[in-house]
C-alpha cells in the first residue's frame, strides 16, 4: 500500500479499526495480512508500554461508547469488547483522537441546519497544535468524503450516514435521528483516522483543524462542479466500454463476493430491524401484563403476596427487555447499517478500478489501430499502466484490510448480541428463581403450622 | 370412591363410555339445580376463547379438542372429589350407565325446580336484606371474573409477541448459512451460530404450549366465578321469597284485623268500593275472615319453614364456600408457582442457546 508523504518512524496504526479505532488483533501474528511496508514499520513499533493517555478526556461525553476506554464500567460496544479481548503484547498506538458531539441547531434566514462539534487531539508533528475544536455540518462531511474519493478512487472510503431516512417516521430533526447521525459521523471520522493512507490526507487535516471561514475558502479552491461533472460523464462512458474482459481474476472474485455479501448484509439488516420491532411490541404488552396481577391481589387475601410477587417479576423482566432492545439499537443496528453502506461503496470502488483499467484498455486498442505516433502513445500507455497498477495494488491492500475489519466487527458485534441476550435471560432467571424461593418457603411454613395441633 | 377418568367429547376415542359435550352440560345443569347451595365445578369452554394468532380458533382443531378433553376430565374429578356431589346417583350413572342416562336425568324432573333467570334478576334488584357475606361474595366474584379475563386477554397478546420475537431469529439461521458459503475463516462460526438460532426459534413452540395449560388453570377459576355468583343468586332469590312471604302475611293479618274491627286503616280499593256500593253482610264478612285466618295460619307455617330453609341454605352454602375458598387459594397458588417454574425453564433454555451462539460467534 502506498503511503504518500508519511514521515518515517511514525507509529503505524496496525490496520485495525472500529468505532474507537483500536488496533485489532489480526488473524495471525502482526503483519501477516498486511503489505510489506506496514510489517517493517510494525517491527519498530512493537515493544512499547501501554499508553493510556488522553482517556479521561472523553469522560464528559459518556454517551460515546465507542471511545477508547479501559475503565471498568465500560459501556458495551464493539470497541470496548475489543479492548477486553486485546492482546497485551500489541498495545494500541494512536496519535489522533477524534470525537463528534454536541449537536446544535442553527437558524438562518434561508435555512435551519445542525452543526456538530469535532474535537481532535493529536501528537503528530504536522499539526500545529495538539488540540482542535471546530464545528461542522453534514455538508462539510459530504465535501470531505468526495475529496477523499477524488484523491483515492480505489481506496475504500468509509460510509457516511444517509441524508434522509426513508423508512420509519424519523423526522429530519428528531433527537433520535440526530443522535444516530452523530454516532455515524463520529465513526466515519475515526475510520478515516485509522486508515493507513487516508489519515494523512490533506483535506482531512483541514477538515479537522480549519475554522469555518477557512474551510469555506478552501472548499472553493477545488475543481469546479462542471469539471467534476465532466469527469463523471467520461468515467461512465469509459466504463461502458467495459474493462471486464481484461479484469484480473482477483477483482472478479471480489466482485462476486461483494454481490453475495451485499445481499446477505441487507437481509441481516432487515432481520435485525424486525427483531427490534418485535421486541418493542413485546415490551409494550408486558408493560400492561404485570399491573393486572397487582390489581388482582387487591381482591385476594391468601394469594395476594404471590400475585404481587409475580407482578414484580414481570416488571423486572420488562425492564430487562428494555435493556436488551437498547443493546440492539446501540450496537447491532448501526454496524449492520454501516456495512450495508459499505457494500455499496465497495461496488463503487470496483467500478472505478474498472474505469481506470478501461482507460488503459481503450488507449491500447487505439494504438493497435494507428501505426504512426507510436512513441507518443507508448508514453501515455506507460503512464496509464502505472496508474492501473497503483490502483490495483491500493485496492487489493485496502480490500484485505477491509475484510479483516469486517470479520472483526462482525465477530464482536454478534458476540455482543449474544451477551446481551445472555444478560437478559440471566436477569430474568434470577428474578423468577427468587420469587420461587419465596413461595416455597411460605409453603413449608404453612405445612409446618398445619402439623401443629 | 375411586373414579377413573372418562374419555369423552365428540369424535374422540374413549375409555369406557362415550359422552358428548352436551351430556356434560346436562349433568352440570342437573347438579346446579339439585344442589343450589354448592359451588358446582364449571365446564371448560365450549368454544375457543382468548386465542392468539398461532392458536386456532377452530373448535375442531386437535389441540383445542385435546385441551377441552382434559378440561372435561378435570370437571369429573372435581365432582368426584366433592364430599356432597360425589354421592349423587345421577353422577354415578353418568360414569357407569351406557344407555338411557339422559332419560333418567329428565325423569328426575329437575328442570321444574330450576329458577327462571328473570325471577332471579328481579330478586337481585328487589331484595332488601340479603346476608352481607353473600353481597361481598358477589362483588368478589365479579372482580375475579373481570380481572382473570383481562389477564387472559393480555397474556394471549404477550404470547403472540413473544412468538414473533423467537421466530424472527430463525431467519438468522438461513442467512448465516447462505453467508457462510462465501466466507473462508468466518464460515464455520456463522454456520454453527445459525444452527443455534434455528434451535432458539423452534423452542418457543413448546414453551407456549405449556403456558396454555397455565391459562386453562386460570380459565377454570374464571368460570368458577360464575358458579359462585349462582349460589349468591340463589340466596337472593330465597331471601326475596322470604321477604315477599313475610310481607304477604303481614298484609293478610292487617286485612283480617280490619274486617274484624271494621276499621279501615289503610286505603284499599275494597274499602272504597264497599263504601260506595254498600257494606257486606256480616255473614260474608265472617266467611272472609275465616278464609283469611286459614291463609294466615298456612302463611305462618310457610314462613317458618322458609326461614328454616333459608338458614339451612346459608349455613350449608357458606360451608361449601369456605371449602371452595381453600381449594381456590391452593390451586391458584400452585398455578402461579408453576408459571414461575415455566419462566425459569424458558430462561434456562435461552441461556443455553445464547451461550452456544456466543461461542460460535467468538470463533468467527
Amino acid at each position: 500500500m502506498q503511503a504518500e508523504g508519511r514521515a518515517p518512524g511514525l507509529p503505524l496504526l496496525a490496520g485495525g479499526e472500529g468505532p474507537g479505532a483500536d488496533s485489532r488483533p489480526a488473524a495471525g501474528a502482526p503483519g501477516t495480512a498486511r503489505g510489506p511496508l506496514i510489517a517493517a514499520a510494525a517491527a519498530e513499533v512493537l515493544p512499547l508500554d501501554d499508553e493510556e493517555d488522553d482517556l479521561e478526556v472523553f469522560s464528559k461525553d459518556t454517551s460515546l461508547a465507542e471511545v477508547n476506554s479501559f475503565s471498568p464500567s465500560v459501556p458495551i460496544s464493539p470497541s470496548s469488547m475489543i479492548n477486553q479481548y486485546k492482546f497485551e503484547d500489541e498495545p494500541e498506538l494512536r496519535d489522533l483522537f477524534i470525537t463528534v458531539d454536541d449537536p446544535e441547531s442553527h437558524i438562518t434566514a434561508i435555512e435551519t441546519f445542525i452543526t456538530y462539534r469535532v474535537v481532535t487531539k493529536t501528537s503528530r508533528g504536522e499539526f500545529d497544535s495538539s488540540e482542535y475544536e471546530v464545528r461542522r455540518r453534514y455538508q462539510d462531511f459530504l465535501w470531505l468524503k468526495s475529496k477523499l474519493e477524488e484523491a483515492h478512487p480505489t481506496l475504500i472510503i468509509p460510509p457516511l450516514p444517509e441524508k434522509f431516512i426513508m423508512k420509519g417516521m424519523v423526522e429530519r430533526f428528531s433527537d433520535e435521528f440526530i443522535e444516530t447521525r452523530r454516532k455515524a459521523l463520529h465513526k466515519f471520522l475515526n475510520r478515516i483516522a485509522d486508515h493507513p493512507t487516508l489519515t494523512f490526507n490533506e483535506d482531512f487535516k483541514i477538515f479537522l483543524t480549519a475554522q469555518a471561514w477557512e474551510l469555506s475558502s478552501h472548499k472553493k479552491q477545488g475543481p469546479g462542479l462542471l469539471s467534476r461533472m465532466g469527469q463523471t460523464v467520461r468515467a461512465v462512458a469509459s466504463s461502458v466500454r467495459g474493462a471486464v474482459k481484461n479484469r484480473p481474476g482477483m477483482f472478479t472474485e471480489i466482485n462476486d463476493y461483494m454481490e453475495t455479501f451485499s445481499q446477505k448484509i441487507n437481509l441481516l439488516d432487515k432481520i435485525a430491524h424486525r427483531i427490534y420491532k418485535e421486541e418493542r411490541d413485546y415490551f409494550n404488552e408486558m408493560k400492561e401484563y404485570g399491573p393486572i396481577h397487582t390489581l388482582w391481589s387487591a381482591s385476594e387475601e391468601d394469594i395476594a403476596d404471590s400475585l404481587k410477587g409475580i407482578a414484580s417479576c414481570i416488571d423486572r423482566c420488562c425492564k430487562a427487555t428494555e435493556k436488551r432492545m437498547a443493546g440492539l439499537s446501540e450496537n447491532l443496528l448501526p454496524i449492520l447499517h454501516e456495512y450495508v453502506l459499505y457494500s455499496e461503496i465497495l461496488m463503487g470502488v470496483l467500478k472505478r478500478r474498472d474505469q481506470i483499467q478501461g482507460e488503459l484498455d481503450s488507449k491500447v486498442d487505439a494504438l493497435a489501430n494507428r501505426k504512426t505516433e507510436k512513441d507518443l502513445f507508448s508514453e501515455e500507455i506507460g503512464k496509464l499502466e502505472d496508474k492501473v497498477e497503483r490502483a490495483n495494488n491500493a485496492l487489493k491492500a485496502d480490500w484485505d484490510r477491509w475484510k479483516q475489519n469486517m470479520q472483526c466487527d462482525m465477530r464482536s458485534t454478534f458476540t455482543n448480541v449474544a451477551e446481551n441476550n445472555l444478560r437478559f435471560y440471566e436477569e430474568c432467571l434470577a428474578t423468577w428463581e427468587s420469587f420461587l424461593a419465596s413461595q416455597t418457603v411460605d409453603l413449608h411454613v404453612e405445612e409446618d403450622s398445619e402439623d401443629r395441633p | 370412591r375411586a373414579v377413573e377418568s372418562q374419555g369423552e367429547g365428540q369424535c374422540a376415542p374413549v375409555e369406557s363410555l362415550w359422552r358428548r359435550y352436551s351430556e356434560f352440560e346436562l349433568l352440570r345443569n342437573y347438579l346446579s339445580v339439585t344442589y343450589p347451595h354448592i359451588v358446582v365445578p364449571p365446564l371448560p369452554e365450549k368454544r375457543a376463547d382468548f386465542v392468539w394468532h398461532k392458536l386456532s380458533a377452530d373448535n375442531m382443531d386437535p389441540d383445542f379438542v385435546e385441551r377441552r378433553r382434559i378440561g372435561l376430565e378435570n370437571f369429573l374429578l372435581r365432582v368426584a372429589s366433592h364430599p356432597v356431589l360425589c354421592q349423587d346417583k345421577i353422577f354415578y350413572s353418568f360414569l357407569t350407565q351406557e344407555g338411557g342416562w339422559k332419560e333418567m336425568v329428565n325423569e328426575t324432573g329437575f328442570q321444574l325446580k330450576a329458577d327462571s333467570r328473570l325471577k332471579a334478576l328481579n330478586a337481585t334488584f328487589r331484595v332488601k336484606n340479603p346476608d352481607k357475606r353473600f353481597t361481598e361474595l358477589k362483588h368478589y366474584s365479579d372482580e375475579l371474573q373481570s380481572v382473570i379475563s383481562h389477564l387472559l386477554r393480555v397474556r394471549a397478546r404477550v404470547a403472540d409477541r413473544l412468538y414473533g420475537v423467537y421466530k424472527v431469529h430463525g431467519n438468522y439461521g438461513r442467512v448465516f448459512s447462505e453467508w457462510s458459503a462465501i466466507e473462508k475463516e468466518m464460515g464455520d462460526g456463522l454456520q454453527s451460530a445459525g444452527h443455534h438460532m434455528d434451535v432458539y426459534a423452534a423452542s418457543i413452540d413448546d414453551i407456549l404450549e405449556e403456558e396454555e395449560h397455565y391459562a386453562d388453570q386460570l380459565k377454570e377459576y374464571l368460570f368458577y366465578a360464575e358458579a359462585l355468583r349462582a349460589v349468591c343468586r340463589k340466596h337472593e332469590l330465597m331471601q326475596y321469597d322470604l321477604e315477599m312471604a313475610a310481607q304477604d302475611l303481614t298484609s293478610k293479618k292487617q286485612q283480617c284485623e280490619e274486617l274484624a274491627t271494621g276499621t279501615v286503616r289503610t286505603f284499599s280499593l275494597k274499602g272504597m268500593t264497599s263504601k260506595l256500593f254498600g257494606q257486606e253482610t256480616p255473614e260474608q264478612r265472617e266467611a272472609k275472615i275465616k278464609v283469611l285466618e286459614e291463609q294466615i295460619q298456612e302463611g305462618e307455617e310457610q314462613l317458618k319453614s322458609k326461614n328454616l330453609e333459608g338458614r339451612d341454605f346459608v349455613k350449608s352454602a357458606w360451608a361449601d364456600i369456605e371449602r371452595f375458598k381453600e381449594q381456590k387459594n391452593h390451586d391458584l397458588k400452585e398455578a402461579l408457582i408453576s408459571y414461575a417454574v415455566m419462566q425459569i425453564s424458558m430462561c434456562k433454555k435461552g441461556i443455553q442457546v445464547w451461550t452456544n451462539a456466543k461461542e460460535c460467534f467468538s470463533k468467527m
